[in-house]
C-alpha cells in the first residue's frame, strides 16, 4: 500500500496536469474557430476562380496548356505526393493517420517512382528518419497557413511538373469534415483533372477582350488554381489539426479526472485503514492492562 | 439591348472578399494600362497589375490598393481576383513608409534581386498613394 503522502503528491500531479490538458483543450477551440472562419473566408475565392476558368476554357482550347497535359499513368512513372501533417503532436491520430495513408500510397504504387514533399515537421521527422526519397519539406507553418506559403509549395509542385521530374501529383491531407471527423483525402493536382474546365457555356459570348492575350491569361490563372487548391487543403488541415487538438485534450482531461477520483478514493481507503488500526492499538493495548 | 444600370462588383483575395456591392463605375489597373469600366463594358479578361483601383457608388470613390491577379469584365459584373488587396482606410501609413525605404535601399544596393525590389517598391508607392487619397478625400 503507499502512504498517504505518495497519493497526495500523486494526486496534485494529475491535477496540474489536468489544468494544462484543458487549458490547451481552450487554446485548441479558439484556434478551430479561427481556422475555420478562414476557411469560409477562401470560398469565394474559389467560387469565382471557378467561374473565370470555365469561362476562360469556354474560348480558349485548354489542352494546349503545358499544366494541363494528361499523360496516362503507366508504370515507372514518377509521381510527387505532397503530404500535409502537423508540426507538433498532441492531437490524437492526426499525423499518425496521414503519414499511414501517405505510407499506404507508397506501397501501393510499388510499381510508380513515388517521391515526396513533405509539409509538417512530424511528417518530415518520420519520412526523414525512415529513408524515404523526398523532394521538398516546408515546416513550421501549419497552425495558421498564409498564402505565401502555398504559393512556395506551389512553385515547388510547377517546377517539378514542368521539368518533366514529376509526372503527377497527388496531395494527400486531412479533410475537416467535422469537430469530430476528419476524413483523409489524396487529390490529383497536377495535371489538372478536366472536370474543372467542362462547363461553362460559350453560346453566350461573342466577342471577348483579352489584355495582353488569352494564353498570357491562361498561364496566369493555372498557376493561382493549383496555389489555391493547395491553399484550402493547408486550411483544412489546420482546421482538422485544431479539432483533433481539441478532441484531443478533452479527452485528456475526462480521463486525468477519473485518475483523480480513483486515487482520492485509495487515499480515502488508506486514511481510514490507518485510523482503524490506530484504534485498533489504543483499543488493545487497554486491553491488556 | 437594354444596357445594365448597374455593375456587380466582387473583389477576392484567397484570404477573403472585400468588396461584394453594386456600383455604377470601376478603374482597374490592368498590366497594359488603366481601364474604366462602366455597365454595359463588353467582355474582358484582363491581367492586373500593382496599383489602384477605384471604383464609384453614386457619387462617392472608394480606393483600393491592389497587386496581381485578373479581372474579368462582363456587362453587369466585373470580377477581380487578385493576391492582394487592401481598401485605403486599412493600409498603414507607416509600414507601407518603411517598406518604401527598404526597398529603394534594396534597389540601390543588391542588384540581384532588382526584380523583386522594384515590386515591392511599386506596391510600396502604391498602396501609400491609396491612403493619401483616403485621407485628402475625408
Amino acid at each position: 500500500m503507499p502512504s498517504l503522502i505518495d497519493i497526495r503528491r500523486r494526486i496534485r500531479a494529475v491535477k496540474s496536469t489536468q489544468q494544462i490538458t484543458k487549458a490547451m483543450k481552450m487554446v485548441a477551440a479558439a484556434n478551430l474557430r479561427r481556422s475555420q472562419e478562414r476557411m469560409l473566408n477562401a470560398r469565394p475565392m474559389a467560387r469565382q476562380i471557378v467561374r473565370v476558368l470555365s469561362d476562360l476554357a469556354a474560348r480558349v482550347d485548354p489542352s494546349t496548356h503545358p499544366l494541363l497535359a494528361q499523360p496516362d499513368l503507366s508504370d515507372g512513372d514518377q509521381v510527387l505526393l505532397i503530404v500535409l501533417t502537423a508540426d507538433k503532436g498532441m492531437c490524437g491520430g492526426f499525423n499518425a493517420s496521414i503519414i499511414r495513408a501517405a505510407s499506404n500510397y507508397i506501397v501501393e504504387h510499388r510499381a510508380q517512382e513515388v517521391t515526396l514533399g513533405v509539409i509538417g515537421r512530424r511528417g518530415r521527422d518520420f519520412f526523414r528518419r525512415r529513408g524515404y526519397p523526398t523532394r521538398f519539406e516546408l515546416v513550421n507553418f501549419t497552425r495558421k497557413p498564409g498564402y505565401e506559403h502555398a504559393q512556395a509549395i506551389a512553385r515547388e509542385v510547377i517546377a517539378a511538373f514542368t521539368s518533366r521530374k514529376a509526372d503527377r501529383v497527388f496531395l494527400a491531407y486531412n479533410e475537416f469534415k467535422s469537430v469530430l471527423q476528419q476524413r483523409i483525402v489524396i487529390n490529383q493536382l497536377l495535371p489538372m483533372p478536366k472536370a474543372h474546365f467542362e462547363q461553362g457555356d460559350p453560346t453566350a459570348m461573342v466577342d471577348y477582350l483579352f489584355e495582353p492575350s488569352p494564353q498570357r491569361i491562361f498561364d496566369e490563372v493555372l498557376p493561382r488554381l493549383v496555389e489555391f487548391e493547395i491553399f484550402t487543403a493547408l486550411l483544412e488541415s489546420a482546421a482538422a489539426q485544431n479539432a483533433a487538438q481539441m478532441v484531443a485534450m478533452d479527452n485528456a482531461t475526462k480521463n486525468s479526472g477519473e485518475v483523480i477520483d480513483a486515487l482520492t478514493l485509495t487515499m480515502n481507503k488508506v486514511r481510514q485503514a490507518a485510523i482503524t488500526r490506530e484504534i485498533i492499538e489504543v483499543v488493545s493495548g487497554a486491553e491488556a492492562l | 439591348m437594354a444596357l445594365p444600370a448597374h455593375l456587380a462588383l466582387e473583389i477576392v483575395t484567397p484570404d477573403r472578399a472585400i468588396v461584394h456591392d453594386s456600383v455604377d463605375e470601376v478603374q482597374v489597373p490592368g498590366s497594359e494600362g488603366y481601364f474604366g469600366v462602366l455597365p454595359g463594358h463588353t467582355p474582358m479578361l484582363a491581367m492586373l497589375q500593382v496599383g489602384q483601383l477605384w471604383y464609384r457608388k453614386g457619387s462617392e470613390k472608394f480606393y483600393l490598393s491592389v497587386a496581381f491577379g485578373v479581372a474579368e469584365v462582363m456587362p453587369d459584373r466585373v470580377i477581380i481576383l487578385a493576391d492582394i488587396a487592401e481598401r485605403a482606410e486599412e493600409i498603414d501609413v507607416d509600414r507601407a513608409q518603411s517598406a518604401l525605404h527598404r526597398a529603394e535601399q534594396n534597389m540601390a544596393t543588391r542588384d540581384q534581386d532588382l526584380e523583386r525590389a522594384r515590386v515591392s517598391l511599386l506596391k510600396a508607392i502604391s498602396r501609400l498613394n491609396v491612403a493619401h487619397r483616403a485621407r485628402t478625400r475625408g
